[in-house]
């Protein structure tokens, strides 16, 4: 063991380090795997025998009906971000390099701020005697306040409210590496302006374009306190469904079965995020 | 017409993000009872907040934990950069790829992991189950801020410390500890921003005997509008503002 009397401070620093990750990351993980095929257990919440039971019950028909509704509105959250998005990173990318850093650091400001309590703020806005209904029928512009709460729509303009920020950070990087000469060259040799945008823009921003659908299509799916404050008991979220499953129902292994799904998707969609990546790289070799 | 269109749209963009929070804090200082009307200019919702006793205990432990959370996750961050960044040692992509699975997963995913390793290993759940969830999704971001550091940073200074006779913890200490101050600076203000603000991953590790803010927040506002969330949120509004702008300057102060 000469290492060890050698370099004691860099034994104890990967100790700690490794520590630290193998309990707290690894370990947890493996146990959701693990809690996935058990048996659920009223008392010690899982048990053996090892079985595919909590698979099964996601392709249920009450809660797949759950998981693609839930599905339908992280990707219509994601769609939304991408065409606030797009336009917004490339109208920014214009700007002088000062005055982008001034925009970026805005769109951070809010994203730093806690995030229940902006839900919250939407909340008094679209509530039926909030300031939005409030101001229509000041106008004259309707009879009766419109329905907003607790409606579909209100859960995913909560989600782009709370995700955009991840959906524009990457576009914005995307944009930011364009090379103007490309354009340029695109323009010479013939090219109209939405030949060069399908042809040469959005090509190159694809991995951009991949890399906001995973930030925001992901989180979008957990964040169970938006349906909970905006969404009523017909718009939940799978985070929603997961919650229910550890917190009160306690089916451990129901649980941790959704949230494997949740996280073979994000692995999915990285690996298509990495490839795209590659593709693009080999194309401009 | 070229110019103008894409900064409209920007301006567009900006407005509606900010109206709500604009609106948050416009009817923070409303004397009205109802959160819809405007009763004129009031500092009551202040007044109740800071009346709440509950509501100031849970201030206080948010305070408290968001403190140790940043602090812890700054000195097991700061060494998990150096580690990556110095030695070479078996396994440095699994540990790169922990990090990164941190990062990615979705942040329920965490939460559910944790507490059902708490629930197993026995862990009370209250303050060290929180402290040990927020340090662990703060890590990731600890790492990449020194790491960037760490990557512009001239390698003949540790070399030159070591021929002198410098141990490693020496050459630690008195040489990359001080250059990467900024760094530490900014990773801990933005560990203590995020573990104030996370709901989802306290939701399931925190315990009924240590309440926290975000939590109370969370039952305040399922039941209703309550317009000392308001006032509330203006606060904490306030104060990640202040936090952002610090760490901002430390990071571009540091870099001329």
């Amino acid at each position: 063991m000469p290492s060890i009397t050698r370099q004691p401070f860099r034994t104890a620093v990967l100790v700690l380090v490794w520590g630290w990750l193998l309990f707290l990351v690894l370990a947890p993980n493996l146990l959701v795997v693990g809690a996935s095929v058990m048996t659920r257990d009223p008392g010690t919440f899982i048990s053996l025998p090892l079985n595919l039971d909590a698979y099964r019950q996601l392709f249920d028909p009450l809660y797949l009906e759950v998981f693609l509704h839930s599905l339908y509105m992280a990707a219509m959250t994601t769609l939304v971000c991408l065409l606030i998005g797009y336009p917004f990173a490339w109208a920014l990318s214009k700007l002088g390099k000062q005055r982008q850093l001034l925009l970026i650091f805005l769109l951070i400001v809010p994203f730093w701020t806690n995030s229940l309590v902006r839900t919250y703020a939407l909340k008094m806005l679209l509530a039926t005697n909030g300031l939005i209904n409030s101001a229509l029928m000041g106008l004259g512009w309707v009879d009766e306040p419109l329905q907003m709460l607790y409606t579909e729509g209100a859960v995913i303009i909560g989600l782009v409210y709370l995700l955009l920020p991840f959906m524009i950070l990457p576009l914005y990087s995307v944009f930011d590496d364009l090379r103007q000469e490309l354009l340029l060259a695109s323009h010479d040799l013939g090219a109209g302006r939405f030949a060069t945008f399908i042809h040469v823009i959005v090509p190159l921003t694809l991995p951009g374009v991949l890399a906001g659908v995973m930030l925001v299509l992901l989180p979008a799916m957990g964040l169970f306190f938006v349906p909970d404050i905006l969404g009523g008991s017909r718009n939940l979220l799978v985070g929603n469904v997961i919650k229910n499953q550890f917190l009160d129902a306690r089916n451990w292994p129901f649980g941790a079965a959704a949230s494997i799904v949740l996280t073979v998707t994000m692995a999915i969609l990285m690996l298509a995020h990495r490839l795209s990546k590659q593709r693009i790289g080999e194309e401009g070799a | 017409m070229t110019r103008w269109l894409p900064r409209a749209y920007l301006v567009l963009v900006y407005l509606l993000l900010y109206v709500p929070i604009g609106v948050l804090v416009v009817f923070s200082f409303n004397d009205s009872r109802s959160g819809y009307t405007w009763g004129g200019l009031s500092l009551r919702w202040y007044q109740s907040l800071f009346n709440n006793n509950a509501m100031v205990e849970a201030m206080w432990n948010s305070l408290w934990l968001a403190l140790s959370a940043a602090t812890v996750s700054t000195v097991i961050g700061a060494l998990t950069a150096l580690a990556l960044h110095r030695y070479r040692f078996r396994g440095k992509k699994v540990l790169n790829g922990m990090l990164f699975v941190v990062m990615m997963s979705p942040e329920i995913v965490l939460a559910i992991s944790l507490l059902a390793l708490f629930l197993l290993v026995g862990i009370q759940l209250g303050y060290v189950s929180l402290l040990l969830a927020h340090v662990t999704f703060c890590l990731p971001f600890v790492v990449i801020t020194v790491m960037a550091r760490l990557s512009g940073f001239d390698e003949s200074l540790p070399e030159a410390a070591r021929d002198l006779g410098a141990s490693d913890f020496t050459m630690t200490r008195t040489v990359l500890i001080p250059v990467i101050m900024p760094a530490l600076l900014a990773g801990w203000l933005l560990g203590f921003t995020l573990s104030l603000d996370d709901v989802v991953v306290s939701t399931f590790v925190s315990g009924p005997s240590y309440e926290i803010l975000p939590l109370r927040i969370y039952s305040m506002v399922r039941v209703g509008l309550k317009p000392e969330v308001n006032a509330l949120g203006t606060l904490l509004l306030v104060f990640s503002l202040v936090m952002l702008m610090l760490s901002q300057w430390i990071l571009t102060r540091s870099k001329r």
